[in-house]
């Protein structure tokens, strides 16, 4: 039997609560929503909280909405909620296309968005998603909110930019207009974290591509993006050869490790295949054409 | 420790437990449902799913003072004055054969059937597939939601009949 090492539970009713309580028990003690990744750790030990601070009744954090010209998102929002979200769907494909391949439907009814992005797995799909859509996150704590880029969010592997008594709140994505996105991920079986994906954004001004987006996860790319191949693509008018180039570009730019999910050439291949196939079907949609 | 409260299957319990206690070692050894089945501790075989205020979760990878003060309905909780027409749907289709993942199976079924009255297989195929079965192969079951489906639909259609066409009547 797994059996996490022991530690105190507390709940939490509210975000400022939530607050305190981090102040109270200090480094050694972690939030807790879905929990689908961080009671796995802790019952193999690889992670060992002193406690557990339970915020899967702070409602407040449960939203997606459009606020102004973004999209709010929060942090409480379950992976359900963000595949089944009618307003993320009108906007952002590539929402739906990802969640549909985050692990499996019941895990989907917990887990949540903010864990997902705080436990910084490097196969995590939603980095890459928010990678690729330039989103930020606000992050609280007793002292006021500050909003970092998700480009700058992921410190290393399991590592972000929140600090110890923060609490991130929010994901917000800018909302764009005449634009395509898309999620492409392969892996070994249903449920089964990225072999490799990469999901884009693309926004046309008649042919030209005047704003793109590409997010890429599981192989090592650092910021879970590829800046390069987007900037490649930026202010050119839309040509097969060069979403080629840029697809190339990401492949050569990840660093994939060799693991039992495949040999490093395999992932780069993979890479600029999803890469290619995200930013077609982008493209695609982006002029209206049904993807 | 500390003291929870947990409505199941429409009672109240309560107990006593370790703040790391599962919720899957609170249904089979604090309560002693072990229709409930603990299988592979990792939140991927599904064999542990039960709903949480009428949310299918994997119990294993919720803790009991998470489901505190909260409703949980397990595969206990299926039969009424009858079976379940998912449970029977497993005996007419011939649904399981060790029996393994059968609990989570129905339990997933039944949420499913309770959103979705007429699913086609894609969507049954979907909404199982956080549940593993070593045995069947899936096509079973997938046939045996179908049947708790049709049944279902069948016993909608009767009931609307003998109601009266309106209240103007």
């Amino acid at each position: 039997m797994q059996v996490p090492a022991p530690f105190t539970y507390e709940r939490a009713g509210s975000v400022d609560e939530a607050l305190s309580l981090l102040g109270r028990y200090g480094p050694e003690a972690r939030l807790v929503a879905g929990g689908h990744s961080l009671i796995p750790m802790m019952k193999l030990r690889l992670a060992r909280p002193e406690a557990l601070i339970d915020i899967n009744g702070l409602a407040e954090l449960d939203y997606i909405r459009v606020d102004g010209d973004h999209l709010a998102i929060g942090a409480l929002t379950r992976h359900a909620s963000v595949l089944d979200s009618p307003v993320l769907r009108e906007h952002y494909r590539i929402f739906a296309e990802a969640e549909r391949v985050i692990a499996d439907p019941l895990v989907r009814n917990r887990g949540t968005v903010g864990g997902s992005l705080c436990q910084a797995d490097p196969s995590e799909d939603l980095s890459a998603v928010f990678a690729a859509l330039r989103g930020e996150v606000v992050v609280r704590s007793a002292s006021g909110t500050r909003r970092v880029a998700l480009r700058e969010f992921h410190v290393g592997p399991y590592e972000t930019a929140v600090g110890d008594g923060e609490i991130l709140v929010e994901v917000r994505v800018p909302i764009r207009t005449s634009v395509g996105s898309a999620y492409e991920k392969v892996e070994r079986r249903a449920g089964d974290w990225s072999i490799a994906a990469v999901g884009a954004f693309v926004v046309l001004d008649g042919d030209v591509i005047s704003d793109v987006g590409i997010g890429i996860t599981a192989v090592g790319a650092e910021h879970f993006t590829c800046q390069a191949a987007e900037e490649l693509l930026l202010g050119s008018s839309v040509q097969d050869a060069l979403v080629e180039t840029a697809a190339a570009t990401c492949a050569a730019a990840c660093n994939p490790s060799v693991d039992q999910r495949g040999p490093e050439d395999y992932k780069r291949h993979l890479v600029s295949v999803l890469a290619s196939r995200a930013l077609h079907r982008s493209i695609s949609a982006a002029r209206g054409e049904v993807a | 420790m500390m003291k929870v409260q947990i409505e199941v299957n429409g009672k109240e319990t309560s107990a006593e437990v370790d703040d790391r206690l599962l919720l899957v070692h609170y249904l089979r050894n604090t309560l002693g449902l072990t229709g409930t089945h603990w299988g592979c501790d990792t939140s991927n075989c599904g064999a542990c799913a039960v709903w949480l205020d009428g949310i299918p979760v994997k119990s294993c990878t919720t803790l009991a003072a998470m489901a505190d003060g909260a409703s949980v309905r397990t595969v206990e909780g299926l039969e009424g004055d009858a079976l379940d027409p998912v449970q029977q749907g497993f005996i007419e289709e011939h649904g399981l054969q060790c029996g393994f993942c059968t609990p989570g199976m129905m339990m997933t079924a039944r949420a499913l059937l309770d959103q979705v009255p007429d699913p086609d297989e894609a969507t049954i195929r979907e909404a199982i597939s956080g549940n593993l079965c070593r045995c069947t192969g899936y096509e079973n079951i997938v046939r045996a939601i179908r049947w708790a489906a049709r049944h279902e639909a069948a016993a909608r259609e009767q009931q609307s009949a003998h109601e009266p066409q309106g209240a103007a009547l």
